[in-house]
């Protein structure tokens, strides 16, 4: 596998950073200040796109930027994974970004320039996740964007908010500081190396299998962010953000965040054979698939609409765990592409519950029969995302789940396969009675009139486009596909 | 047990003093008995030093006129020229020595005069204790003007009373 | 004049508070410019110290030109050399900012005040910089009578806290000076270097006599750096002071005294007698331990500012007694990497309260109602030392706490691995209430409230006399932090000249 050296992964990283400057400066004018998130936006996209040949011939790009500890540097580096991540986090940017002027505008919020200014730094950490070379910087980014959703989560300044505010930074500041942090601290100790992710670890032959075990479990609840129950609070909590975060929040920045590291961890620190040969796949995977269940189940009950689509993500992530866990090459596969999938199919469906509330104001399942009269484009993309996260044919999720199926069937995880089977079921039970009712009501139970309100044109643009690329990604699911399984191939059959 | 304590009766005696110091410190309600508290605990200090500085038998460190001029010192008993003219003398060697960074080189100008360190008691402690009384008194002096700005500002010198004009002010 | 550059140090600044001193009083205009000129010959000279040092190893500066044993001199190695540029840059940080307050607080005595603030910087110069035991006291008492009257000045209850500080400050510095008394009688030495040549020369590790001037020492200087549970005299002392005596007093006072402790651990007893010879390496983290805890713990139940940051300083001490004490090469990096980053992060949080202080005029946790909105520069200032007390990366506090986790698991002492992450997660809890005050305000409003009265939140930001230092701190932590490759370089060079390695198992 051959290495080039480049600074664009830096660039990549730091464009929509320095986006924050025009943004505060032209924050009198709203739409010169969106026009410069959108320029930093698309220049953020052509940069790693123009980075995507490179990746998919097989060869990843690297640049060091600072030693900053003895022998540990901040250090970018994109591979298959990375790569993946970065394209679905930078393309849903714009498309965000796009949704949230309908959304700011349309209800008229307060303090926008900080919002837009907060979302491009929280756009540059992610991206700095998905670049990093090493643990390091994988911390470094992951703290900073921690701190830069804060304001995001909190935006309407009032009581629910911080308290939302709080059981957010409880959860993944405690988590972070008294997981990570010290494990981090202890790997760099045990291997005295520079904690390089290399596509088959660098734990093997450094520590024991007790100790194996424990830095296995801080790491994976260390990085709180991937929703893991117990530490999956914070999710729902964050509900109290306006919709176009939420969006972000659930689809990419935070969540996905949570889970790359995890993969991160799994194949670069671990390594897949190592957790084979220690047997440790099949710890994590018991608590994914209870956290799979258990949030399926409490999605059921919930009639607040965003509160159930965090439960949802709360699930969806956790198959992404699942998959790495199962530790064969189907299910690796599936679980990175499900990070692309998933992204495009909650968007849409987050758009979808934001464009409800900006439309209609409401907020709760119960009062939504009957919608699909007034506001049919939003309700039809709401379906299409709905049917991608619960994975049938005709949405991008079934792909990744099919591959997921596979990666339990031949790894022989049968316990698996029920899991991902009844959650599936369960999936199909809370999302398609929304839709159902919204369209398929008896006239005089309807509590909308047959009148076309649809919500912001910015919005519903915005959820039109996640909706299509949802399908889309059914019928070509490339570069996504190609990306994946490239990367699994890496972490297998590295020796 | 006396015998055993006897050798190094100048600790203890210290030591005791220093616990009355710091007894009064502690347990005195009035800010004055306190400050004089903390003089006896500094002075139990000085004490110590200058205690240590004693030799059997020695004497302060200082050379008489008649030591460095044993002929001609009975000559000019009272001659005040010649007393000058030595004062004169031992300040040139000092300042040679200080030349030569303290080469010791009293024996090279006065080869007949012997100076053994055991006749003197050790000037050192005495020098130290010298800058500690003035860092005593500069704190006594500290001390003093903070309690007379209490006493300014709560009308009393006495700790419970003051404490409970900050609880009552408080409530 | 670069040759005096060690002595220029400490003069510039004591000639300045004589001149301020005897000028002040009739001019009382010329006070702040003198001030700043002598503390920024100050920085000019100890940095020239420092580059001198790097470049040519330790200097040995004779005063009045006697040669030690018998003459004072001033050792400058690398450690010292460091912590001289933090002393004299955090005064001089303080002097900017002490612009406006001076006036408002002590309008009637600037010149007195001045006096005593250059002298207090002198004084804790000369306490780095000092290679003679004896002076070593003398300096000491030289910076705490400055500060007793420095804390005095302020209004009633910062009175009481001043006497209570000259009674505990004048144990401490005694127990200091009756070590030291009996080091003395042991290798009939003063000079730093030269009595930890004796002690071996004279194999004297075994002495009970040592071992009494040791506990002494240690005793003294702990109190003097308010270490759990001799801490008592600290959180009113910085509490009720002027806003400028507390930026002064609590960044610098506690970490100096570290730095002694420091000193008096490597360089007089040596690593070997301190570590090897007594072992008592075990309790004293464990001591730091309880400090630590005790030292947040308390904090979370303050709702003055100012207070609740000091009892921070008393967890930080903790920190850095601890991080030396695990005997081990890391910790004892983190605790003098500490000691640097914790200065500018003490200063960054005390030069924020007096901001808060002196534009509202109220001193608990309310006063920050909404300051995002009104003060948003100072807010951001705030943040860098916020961030940096609770460790977050790349901030110069993040990486003190790697380097003392670093050294708690190298040594296998997981309890003060434990107390460094719960203080940080108290830090964040700390933090972040003040954050949820000063962003929503201290009553939010109940529903979602887009419309938020923009009438009384108009922006007025703090002068800028008290702007740029307290933007200046903020900076410096990122800069110390992302260059804390060359920082604790320097600590290694310091730590393997001082022969650590036999002291260490």
């Amino acid at each position: 596998m051959t290495t080039i050296e480049s600074f664009t992964p830096v660039w990549a990283c730091i464009v929509s950073l320095l986006a924050v400057i025009p943004i505060v400066f032209l924050g009198k004018s709203p739409n010169l200040r969106e026009g410069s998130t959108f320029v930093a936006g698309f220049i953020k996209l052509a940069l790693v796109v123009s980075m995507l040949p490179t990746i998919l011939s097989g060869t990843t790009i690297e640049y060091t930027l600072w030693e900053i500890v003895p022998n540990l540097k901040i250090a970018f580096r994109v591979d298959g994974l990375g790569m993946l991540f970065g394209l679905v986090a930078s393309s849903l940017w714009i498309l965000t970004s796009l949704y949230s002027i309908g959304y700011m505008r349309g209800l008229k919020e307060h303090s926008q320039t900080r919002f837009y200014a907060f979302f491009a730094v929280s756009l540059s950490a992610t991206i700095g996740v998905a670049f990093s070379a090493n643990l390091f910087t994988l911390y470094l980014f992951y703290e900073m964007l921690s701190l830069a959703t804060y304001p995001l989560v909190t935006h309407h300044q009032d009581k629910e908010a911080r308290t939302g505010g709080r059981t957010y930074l409880t959860y993944l500041l405690s988590t972070s500081i008294g997981f990570v942090l010290p494990a981090l601290i202890y790997v760099f100790i045990k291997t005295g190396s520079s904690l390089d992710f290399s596509s088959n670890g660098f734990l093997e032959g450094h520590i024991g299998s007790s100790e194996a075990v424990i830095l296995l479990l801080l790491l994976t609840f260390g990085f709180a962010k991937c929703g893991l129950m117990p530490f999956h609070s914070w999710l729902p909590g964050a509900m109290v953000a306006p919709t176009p975060v939420s969006a972000l929040l659930h689809a990419v920045a935070v969540v996905k965040v949570g889970v790359f590291c995890i993969l991160r961890v799994d194949t670069g620190v671990f390594g897949i054979e190592y957790l084979i040969t220690e047997n440790l796949g099949a710890i994590i995977s018991w608590i994914a698939a209870f956290t799979i269940v258990v949030s399926s189940l409490i999605a059921l009950t919930q009639d607040n609409l965003k509160r159930r689509l965090a439960f949802s993500t709360v699930g969806q992530l956790s198959y992404i765990i699942l998959g790495v866990s199962l530790l064969t090459p189907q299910g690796l596969t599936g679980s990175m592409m499900h990070i692309s999938m998933h992204a495009f199919g909650k968007i849409t469906l987050f758009f979808c519950a934001g464009a409800i509330f900006q439309a209609t104001g409401k907020k709760y399942i119960s009062e939504m029969v009957g919608l699909g009269n007034r506001m049919p484009i939003t309700m039809i993309a709401f379906f299409i995302g709905s049917i991608s996260v619960i994975g049938l044919p005709l949405g991008g999720g079934f792909w990744s789940k099919f591959y997921l199926l596979w990666g339990t069937v031949s790894g022989g995880h049968f316990a698996m396969l029920i899991v991902l089977l009844i959650s599936s079921f369960l999936n199909a039970a809370y999302f398609f009675p929304i839709a159902f009712k919204a369209f398929f009501c008896k006239p005089e139970e309807s509590l909308f009139e047959k009148k076309f309100q649809e919500a912001h044109p910015c919005s519903v643009i915005a959820l039109s486009v996640t909706a299509i690329a949802s399908i889309a990604l059914f019928i070509y699911p490339e570069p996504f596909f190609s990306l994946a399984e490239m990367a699994a191939s890496v972490y297998l059959n590295s020796n | 047990m006396l015998e055993s304590l006897s050798p190094s009766f100048n600790y203890w005696i210290y030591v005791i003093i220093m616990m009355i110091g710091l007894y009064a410190m502690i347990s005195k309600n009035n800010f004055v008995k306190k400050l004089i508290g903390m003089s006896i605990f500094q002075t139990a200090i000085i004490l110590f030093y200058v205690s240590i500085s004693v030799k059997e038998g020695s004497t302060i460190p200082i050379l008489y006129h008649d030591q460095i001029h044993p002929e001609h010192g009975e000559h000019h008993e009272d001659g005040q020229g010649d007393h000058h003219q030595a004062l004169d003398t031992l300040a040139k060697e000092h300042h040679d020595s200080h030349a030569d960074h303290g080469d010791a080189a009293a024996g090279s100008h006065y080869p007949d005069l012997v100076i053994k360190p055991d006749d003197f008691s050790n000037p050192l402690p005495h020098v130290l204790m010298l800058t500690a009384i003035v860092v005593g008194v500069s704190t006594l002096g500290v001390g003093l003007a903070i309690t007379q700005k209490l006493y300014g500002e709560f009308g009393s010198i006495e700790e419970s009373e003051i404490l409970d004009t900050i609880k009552s002010s408080n409530d | 004049m670069i040759d005096q550059a060690p002595a220029l140090i400490l003069l510039i600044p004591f000639l300045a508070s004589i001149i301020v001193a005897l000028v002040g009083f009739r001019f009382r205009a010329v006070c702040y410019p003198l001030v700043l000129l002598g503390m920024a010959g100050s920085v000019w000279a100890s940095i020239v110290t420092l580059l001198s040092v790097l470049e040519g190893g330790v200097i040995r500066y004779h005063l009045g030109g006697w040669e030690p044993p018998f003459g004072i001199e001033l050792r400058i190695d690398g450690l010292n050399a460091l912590v001289v540029v933090v002393v004299s840059s955090v005064s001089l940080l303080a002097a900017i900012y002490s612009k406006r307050t001076v006036l408002a607080e002590n309008g009637d005595k600037v010149s007195q005040f001045y006096s005593l603030f250059l002298l207090l910087a002198t004084g804790l110069l000369g306490m780095v910089l000092t290679g003679d035991a004896f002076n070593l006291y003398v300096l000491i008492e030289i910076a705490a009578l400055t500060s007793y009257a420095l804390i005095a000045m302020g209004p009633k209850r910062a009175t009481l806290a001043a006497y209570k500080y000259v009674i505990m400050g004048t144990i401490g510095a005694s127990f200091y000076l009756l070590g030291v008394g009996y080091l003395y009688i042991k290798t009939g030495s003063l000079n730093m270097v030269d009595i930890q040549e004796q002690l071996v020369a004279r194999d004297l590790a075994g002495s009970p006599a040592i071992m009494v001037s040791f506990i002494l020492i240690t005793v003294g200087v702990w109190i003097k750096m308010a270490f759990f549970p001799l801490h008592a005299w600290l959180p009113n002392a910085y509490c009720f002071s002027p806003t400028t005596s507390s930026c002064i007093l609590a960044p610098l006072v506690t970490k100096v005294m570290v730095y002694v402790m420091v000193r008096m651990m490597l360089t007089v007893y040596g690593a070997e007698y301190t570590f090897a010879h007594l072992e008592w390496s075990r309790i004293i983290v464990w001591m730091a331990v309880l400090a630590i805890l005790a030292g947040s713990i308390s904090a979370l139940g303050q709702t003055n500012l100012r207070k609740m940051l000091s009892f921070l300083i008393i967890a930080e001490v903790g920190y850095m007694v601890g991080g030396v004490w695990l005997a081990e090469e890391m910790g004892m990096v983190g605790s003098i990497y500490h000691i640097i980053s914790d200065a500018f992060m003490t200063l960054c949080v005390f030069l924020f309260a007096g901001i808060i202080i002196s534009k509202t005029g109220k001193t608990d946790l309310n006063a920050l109602d909404g300051m995002f909105k009104k003060m948003p520069l100072t807010m951001v200032g705030f943040l860098a030392g916020a961030f940096s007390l609770i460790g977050i990366p790349p901030t110069a506090g993040f990486f003190s706490k790697w380097y003392l986790i670093q050294g708690g698991i190298n040594s296998g002492r997981w309890e003060y691995v434990v107390a460094l992450l719960i203080s940080s997660l108290i830090n964040a809890v700390l933090f972040f209430r003040i954050i949820e005050i000063a962003y929503f305000g201290v009553k939010p409003a109940e529903g979602h409230d887009h419309h938020h009265s923009d009438g009384h939140d108009k922006i007025s930001e703090a002068p800028l006399s008290q702007l740029i230092p307290l933007l200046g701190t903020g900076v410096l932590l990122l800069v110390i932090g992302l260059y804390n490759k060359d920082i604790v370089a320097v600590i290694s060079d310091f730590l393997s000249s001082s022969n650590l390695g036999s002291g260490i198992r």
